[in-house]
């Protein structure tokens, strides 16, 4: 063997040995042939079409936090001017879109005082006369903030749902933007998850808590009611706010209305904790008991104590839960009261422990594979490569012979990198991947036939197995290097612009290929190479 | 052994036939497709819901269909799956909902579908889980709380190994249907006591969700426009590497041959019924990619003869270049597409398509090359005035070391 030949050979055993372990792993190394399995098991990662499990595509509506932003800024505007005087009787602020406010008819001599206002405290916001209108002006939120306040949204609504999937104890959920940029969607992956419908509504629910003050002790049956109370006018700082019935003092309502105060004196971002507790007044019945952290509780202590008869109103998502009489100083804690079951007050303690959605949102796709029927796809994918395998295996070695073993040797090297490979970078095997495992043994095929067929030409023309087997496996290169660029080609494009199981497809299929070019051009040569190196001079070349 | 060698068959001569061929493949069709107005598309690019369900016995059709008729969802399609290779499969039914305009609604389409199931097959009236529908993780909280086997403490890995064995138990060797608790009574670990739970707290159905998927329409609109330019830029990529490699008019032919074949498998799509769905587009990225390979054999071919054979006229190339790769087009399809058909008869329900798109592929894929865009280069000769369309001097092929330089 000559020295060449040698490194050629240590190289490739290097290779096999560094993909059995990628395939196997050392620590627990395998003594019996359920480790192996299991071992490989352990090591490739299933898609959720072959394990089973629930998919979930969402969209968060960021436009709706920056048209919250803009409301804000409304309001803090309309507060500033007013109290500085700018605005004209006549005077309006006025949100025009997402992104946009219109202010009209400042007093004209006031104007360099709104624009200290702007630049001082409206920093996100950029200012110009508005078109063919005296002393008006448009403020348009600036492009930087927009996308700051995106980037915000997402990463925060990303993370107050990772927190609540992992609050409901699944085993190893996956939750990852996904999606052409700008769209905002989610991908929630649920392996093992037959039913996702707890999942959603723990995704979905907003858990936004506050904690008001009651205004009108009563309770009224509409929104104008309320109005009519108080002669069209509500008093500065309130907002009317829907809530339940129950303890209210018009019992048969399915809907009341109350008038609390506008800002909340807690919010859900001063939480502690929250749990889920039997309820002591209705029993079967559950609530929802939260604790405040130390800085809210120093508020809310001498708040409560100040208020002590009135009515606090808890509310949830924009509606009040209920509105308890304080009768003393609260410090750190309180309930949530309503029509709980045990499971509706522990999703409730959860999303509350997780902190508020920044957007609301909405699903768009939404797919559960059962577990039997991964089962079957696995059993049935298998089944398939493993036959097709074995077909074309037994076809080589009778057509070509002992170049057949070698062509079966190289075909069997090929599928160990790929899946090494697979193990190795973690990458997902998904049932369109074992299409693309098939058709790796496919091109696989095809580099050796293309190899072998150009050696019988030469050996027909001739040649003595040396030179022959020489020839073939140059001319063949070019040939099979194009075929594989130019799958790979297309490989490229299909990742790039492909949804998941295209790139999945794709991702095996590049490995494959590249693992192919390896076996088919390099391993086969050595293998040739060595052989010819101890055959007999005049002997012919089994092919 | 050896089948194919030294035939000599005149390709070029036959091209009236191969285009005759072609156009009857692509108007046959074609006309299937205006027929059914257009692709039928499956649930991921037409949107909307789908609920594939496996009954223990011949599924009830008739009362599914007057179940989902009495829940008002009269735009629902009920089909029964015959699947000859997999016995468990004859029980099942898909049970699909037109798209809904409004993706809001999106969620109640699937949960009216189960709604109807459940109240059809009356699974349990004081509503305990159905047991064919409980996760590992769910049945292992339960058992953890319940304790049957009175372990106390710390038993929370033992009761995730007993929920995994018999949920495991219950989907692969059940078909993912229980109907009696007594049929888990041979899995390890499962004594009386925990049957007795099981059957305390579980009701049994006899019916098992396999699969449900919903899609709103703009993310079904999203991934049609997406793998349809997906494939426009693979397509693009390909010709552009192989007019790099070659001449651009080999580039052309090969992408247009390889678009007849595209065109042709979509046609048979139509004629078979089988919907468009994401994984047939991987399908048929695959058979694009394969068509292009047998082509770009036969193109390295022509390219390497055309420096060898001076005196020969183009089309006597092309035919000579055919005839000696003939031997390696045959094996490699054959295998493929021996390959492919295997996968088609024991690949199961979820790669019937995809396999159905590779088989019809390779045949038409093979034919192609030598069909459609030999020919095409071969008539792009002759218009620019029958000199051999020259490759490219200095390409790699040129500059090979000789072959006794290397051992």
């Amino acid at each position: 063997m000559t020295s060449q030949l040698k490194w050629k050979f240590i190289f490739i055993c290097a290779v096999v040995l560094l993909c059995f372990y990628g395939v196997l792993g050392l620590p627990t190394f395998p003594t019996s042939v359920k480790q192996v399995a299991q071992n490989v098991a352990k090591r490739i990662t299933l898609g959720l079409d072959l394990k089973g499990g629930s998919h979930l595509v969402l969209q968060v509506e960021a436009n709706k936090a920056i048209g919250q932003r803009c409301d804000e800024a409304v309001d803090d505007l309309s507060k500033q001017l007013q109290s500085k005087n700018v605005l004209s009787p006549t005077g309006e602020i006025r949100r025009v879109d997402d992104t946009h406010i219109s202010v009209r008819n400042i007093n004209a001599d006031s104007y360099s005082t709104f624009q200290d206002i702007v630049n001082n405290q409206f920093g996100d916001w950029s200012v110009a006369p508005a078109a063919g209108a005296q002393n008006s002006y448009v403020l348009t939120m600036k492009p930087s903030a927009v996308s700051d306040l995106h980037t915000q949204v997402m990463s925060q609504a990303l993370e107050t749902i990772t927190r609540r999937i992992n609050g409901l104890g699944l085993t190893e959920p996956q939750i990852a933007l996904t999606g052409p940029s700008g769209q905002n969607e989610i991908l929630v992956q649920l392996p093992g998850e037959g039913d996702p419908t707890r999942a959603k509504s723990v995704i979905q629910a907003g858990g936004q808590l506050e904690l008001r003050l009651l205004v009108d002790s009563q309770a009224y049956p509409s929104g104008p009611a309320v109005l009519a109370a108080h002669n069209g006018v509500l008093p500065p700082d309130t907002q009317i706010l829907p809530g339940n019935p129950e303890g209210s003092s018009s019992p048969g309502q399915s809907q009341v209305y109350y008038l609390v105060t506008r800002a909340p004196i807690v919010t859900g971002q001063d939480l502690r904790g929250a749990d889920p507790e039997p309820s002591s007044e209705n029993p079967g019945q559950y609530e929802v008991e939260f604790h405040l952290s130390s800085a809210a509780a120093a508020r809310f202590g001498p708040f409560t104590e100040e208020n002590i008869g009135k009515q606090l109103a808890i509310v949830l998502d924009n509606k009040v839960y209920s509105a308890p009489v304080i009768q003393g100083r609260i410090d750190d804690q309180g309930q949530i009261t309503g029509n709980f079951s045990q499971q509706s007050a522990q999703d409730l303690a959860l999303v509350l422990k997780a902190g508020a959605l920044p957007a609301p949102i909405r699903y768009l796709e939404e797919a559960t594979v059962g577990p039997s029927l991964g089962a079957d796809s696995i059993r049935e994918g298998v089944r398939a490569s493993v036959g097709s395998l074995i077909v074309v295996m037994v076809f080589l070695v009778i057509y070509y012979r002992l170049s057949g073993v070698n062509a079966v040797v190289a075909l069997i090297l090929n599928l160990v990198i790929l899946v090494a490979f697979m193990a190795w970078s973690g990458s997902v095997l998904t049932l369109p991947g074992i299409a693309g495992v098939i058709l790796t043994i496919g091109m696989g095929v095809d580099s050796n036939v293309l190899v072998f067929e150009r050696i019988r030409e030469e050996l027909r023309n001739g040649k003595a197995p040396a030179p022959a087997v020489d020839i073939g496996f140059d001319r063949a290169f070019l040939t099979i290097i194009d075929t594989h660029v130019t799958t790979m080609v297309s490989c490229a494009f299909l990742f790039i612009f492909g949804t998941g199981p295209v790139r999945g497809f794709a991702v095996t299929l590049v490995i494959g290929l590249i693992a192919n070019l390896f076996t088919s051009i390099y391993v086969s040569r050595a293998i040739f190479d060595y052989h010819l190196a101890h055959m007999e001079r005049q002997a012919e070349l089994s092919i | 052994m050896e089948f194919f060698h030294d035939v000599n068959i005149n390709w070029m001569g036959k091209t009236k036939y191969f285009v005759a061929l072609s156009l009857i493949l692509l108007t046959v069709g074609w006309i299937s497709v205006w027929h059914h107005g257009g692709m039928t598309y499956g649930i991921d690019f037409r949107g909307g819901t789908l609920v594939y369900v496996r009954f223990s016995g011949t599924p009830p059709v008739e009362r599914i269909r007057k179940g989902l008729a009495d829940a008002g969802l009269k735009n629902s399609s009920i089909e029964t799956i015959s699947d000859s290779a997999s016995v468990g499969s004859r029980n099942d039914v898909m049970i699909g909902l037109a798209e809904t305009t409004n993706e809001d609604t999106l969620d109640a389409g699937k949960q009216k579908i189960l709604d109807v199931l459940h109240k059809t097959f009356g699974t349990d009236a004081s509503g305990r889980p159905d047991f064919n529908e409980i996760s590992t993780s769910a049945l292992a909280a339960d058992l953890l709380q319940k304790d049957p086997l009175s372990l106390g403490v710390n038993a929370g890995d033992r009761y995730t190994q007993l929920a995994s064995a018999i949920t495991s138990a219950r989907d692969s060797q059940h078909d993912g249907i229980v109907t009696n608790f007594d049929e888990l009574n041979n899995v390890p670990g499962v004594t009386p006591a925990v049957t007795r739970t099981l059957q305390h707290d579980y009701a049994l159905s006899n019916f098992a969700i396999r699969n449900a998927e919903t899609v709103g329409p703009t993310v079904g609109a999203q991934l049609r426009s997406q793998a349809f330019w997906a494939t426009i830029y693979a397509l693009a990529g390909m010709l552009v590497y192989v007019a790099f490699r070659f001449e651009w008019v080999y580039g052309a032919a090969a992408v247009i041959a390889v678009f007849h074949d595209v065109l042709i498998t979509l046609g048979f799509f139509s004629l078979f019924h089988y919907e468009i769905s994401l994984t047939v587009i991987a399908a048929l990225l695959t058979l694009v990619g394969y068509s292009m390979n047998d082509t770009i054999v036969i193109f390295d071919r022509v390219r390497e003869n055309l420096r060898l054979m001076r005196r020969e006229s183009f089309p006597e190339i092309i035919n000579k270049s055919i005839n000696q790769t003939l031997s390696r087009t045959i094996l490699t399809s054959g295998l493929t597409f021996l390959t492919v058909l295997v996968l088609y008869l024991l690949g199961g329900e979820v790669l019937r398509a995809f396999s159905f798109a590779m088989v019809v592929g390779v045949v038409v894929g093979t034919y192609s090359s030598f069909g459609i865009a030999a020919p095409i280069v071969v008539a792009w000769d002759k218009f620019s005035g029958g000199k051999g369309v020259a490759v490219r001097a200095g390409s790699a092929a040129g500059k090979r070391v000789p072959a006794a330089a290397r051992r």
